[in-house]
């Protein structure tokens, strides 16, 4: 060995030991991390589907808790999916296209007062408590209504009020990713503004919105309190938003468990069972997990439908 | 055919900033013509006047004349669309419509502005816009794949297509061979020779070579300063340009003394 090499091979593998320390205990912290954060998910997902699929069967997908009483083996909640997946849907329509408008506006059009106003008070109704969102939209249907009304449409004005500003949010991160010189490449074509806003900003990042937008469903489809105000709690089938109460599923898990276990006669073995109600909410559970879980799973198709390929 | 550009006492602000000042040149028909210059000098502003498309950015205005064959361009009925359907672009980076294929990024100009056209009509634009941009042979059998799987020399000639798919009368091209290899750049500038017997060409470049290789005329733009605006400082046929300058300045940068 020359000198030269010599001192190049110092050079060279010096400070390996230290570093390798610091990449094994950085691997450690960073899987310990994870494994931290999966734990919960995991539990949580075990827990819902060992204590719900026990009671998840056709017959309570496909009955209300009309005539169900007490102990009985019998009831479902056909009532709160209709309920969930209506207001959801109420909430979407009025929420996606106000949303997807003003970050549109905010990316595209937006400067000076107006646009960081608009800013602030998007960021401010983030924070919004979700119990408030359901008392302003009893305040708001009880000055034309009258006190003591609950209606499926005005749980959909809560959560749209939760809704909008996570769409606005998500929606304007995505616009703002696709790239400038799309737009530049489309204006330098003889394309209007709004015909480029259209067929390039919004087609080149659709697969996002579509996420964005799904996870803002997913954000709102398990709120409690404020539909507990608005949309109130019913046995009955309601397929109307604009007549009646109407049941949800995170009100149904929450009414089933507020009800306790059942007392039952000696006897009665057979036909009552003194823990339905619980059965019944986490039944409910497992069903309102799997409609998020659908509802990613469709995100997750559209976003593969309409990505950019390279190929 | 392809029209000429007249340009009087232009000046460029963004905001109260004066960029480019007093720019006046005469832009001759089916012809090239090439902007060199230091960069910031204010070449890619210019020739983002002369289709507007520098309005594109807020607070970007200007005063003084672009004349298009004796219409001014900043007039108050033009449509500035309008203006960027007569004078195309083709930009730096390539910059094909990921979510398209390589036959509707050659038809963008047209589905983007929902106007109907046969099929037998689009196939015919599609085959005579790629010819004309030298790409068809390439890609006539993947019209239908996606333009972004192309090399970076075939998206910038699919640019190239797709600008000149509108009929455009002139193509402002803004370093057009900047992000390409010697190969791809070669197959742009014969292109470009092709190109100027039926468009009027206005090229932006920072390879003096190129400017030598392909344009008729050049013009020279230069900086005083940073924070001061650029300036036409000459501008002249491109032998002359760059064998005998009238400015010392102009000199110094194509004998590569600075810049």
């Amino acid at each position: 060995m020359t000198a030269a090499t010599e001192a190049t091979h110092v050079l060279l593998a010096g400070g390996h030991k230290a570093r390798q320390r610091k990449d094994r205990t950085m691997t450690v912290l960073i899987w310990g991390a994870f494994v931290l954060a999966a734990v919960p998910l995991v539990s949580l997902l075990w827990v819902v589907i060992s204590k719900g699929l026990h009671r998840l069967n056709g017959s309570f997908l496909s009955h209300s808790m009309r005539n169900v009483f007490g102990g009985m083996d019998a009831g479902g909640a056909y009532h709160a999916i209709a309920g969930t997946l209506l207001i959801t849907l109420g909430a979407s329509v009025i929420a996606v296209p106000l949303g997807l408008l003003v970050a549109i506006y905010l990316v595209e059009y937006g400067r000076g007062p107006l646009a960081r106003a608009v800013t602030f008070f998007v960021d401010v109704m983030t924070g919004i408590p979700s119990i408030v969102a359901g008392l302003f939209a009893f305040a708001v249907f009880a000055i034309f209504f009258g006190p003591g009304i609950a209606l499926g449409v005005m749980g959909s004005v809560a959560l749209a009020l939760l809704m909008t500003p996570v769409v606005v949010r998500s929606c304007e991160e995505m616009l703002k990713l696709v790239p400038n010189e799309l737009r530049e490449a489309s204006y330098a074509l003889g394309v209007p503004k709004w015909l480029t806003i259209v067929k390039v900003v919004l087609r080149t990042s659709v697969a996002g919105l579509t996420t964005g937008i799904l996870l803002a469903v997913a954000r709102v489809v398990g709120e409690t309190a404020p539909l507990l105000i608005a949309a109130g709690t019913t046995a009955s089938i309601n397929f109307n938003l604009f007549s009646g109460r109407m049941m949800t599923l995170p009100v149904f898990i929450y009414d089933q468990y507020k009800q306790g276990p059942v007392p039952c006669r000696a006897g009665a073995a057979g036909v009552c069972i003194p823990t339905i109600n619980y059965e019944r909410a986490w039944a409910a559970a497992l069903t309102l997990v799997l409609i998020v879980v659908v509802l990613n799973l469709l995100g997750r198709l559209v976003t593969r439908l309409f990505a950019p390929k390279l190929r | 055919m392809s029209q000429r550009i007249d340009v009087t006492d232009l000046n460029i602000y963004y905001g109260d900033f004066l960029a480019v000042e007093g720019v006046s040149m005469a832009i001759q028909p089916s012809s090239v013509t090439a902007f060199i210059g230091p960069s910031g000098c204010g070449k890619s502003t210019f020739l983002r006047t002369l289709n507007r498309m520098h309005e594109v950015i807020p607070g970007a205005r200007v005063d003084g004349k672009v004349e298009l064959e004796g219409v001014d361009l900043y007039g108050p009925d033009i449509d500035p669309v309008a203006v960027r359907r007569n004078v195309g672009m083709v930009f730096q980076r390539p910059n094909p419509f990921p979510t398209m294929s390589i036959r509707d990024n050659v038809l963008a100009g047209v589905k983007l502005n929902n106007k109907k056209i046969a099929k037998s009509e689009a196939d015919e634009l599609v085959e005579s816009s790629l010819r004309g941009a030298n790409l068809w042979n390439e890609v006539k059998d993947r019209l239908h794949k996606p333009g972004s799987g192309l090399s970076g020399g075939q998206q910038q000639r699919l640019c190239i297509a797709r600008a000149i798919a509108v009929k455009p009368q002139v193509l402002l091209m803004d370093e057009p061979c900047s992000a390409l290899d010697p190969i791809s750049t070669l197959a742009i500038e014969d292109l470009i020779q092709q190109l100027k017997t039926s468009y009027t060409i206005v090229i932006v470049t920072h390879n003096m070579q190129q400017a030598a290789r392909v344009s008729d005329k050049t013009a020279f733009f230069n900086i005083a300063g940073t924070g001061k605006p650029g300036r036409l400082i000459e501008m002249d046929d491109t032998a002359t340009i760059f064998s005998a300058p009238q400015q010392k300045a102009t000199e110094d940068y194509v004998s590569g003394r600075f810049g």
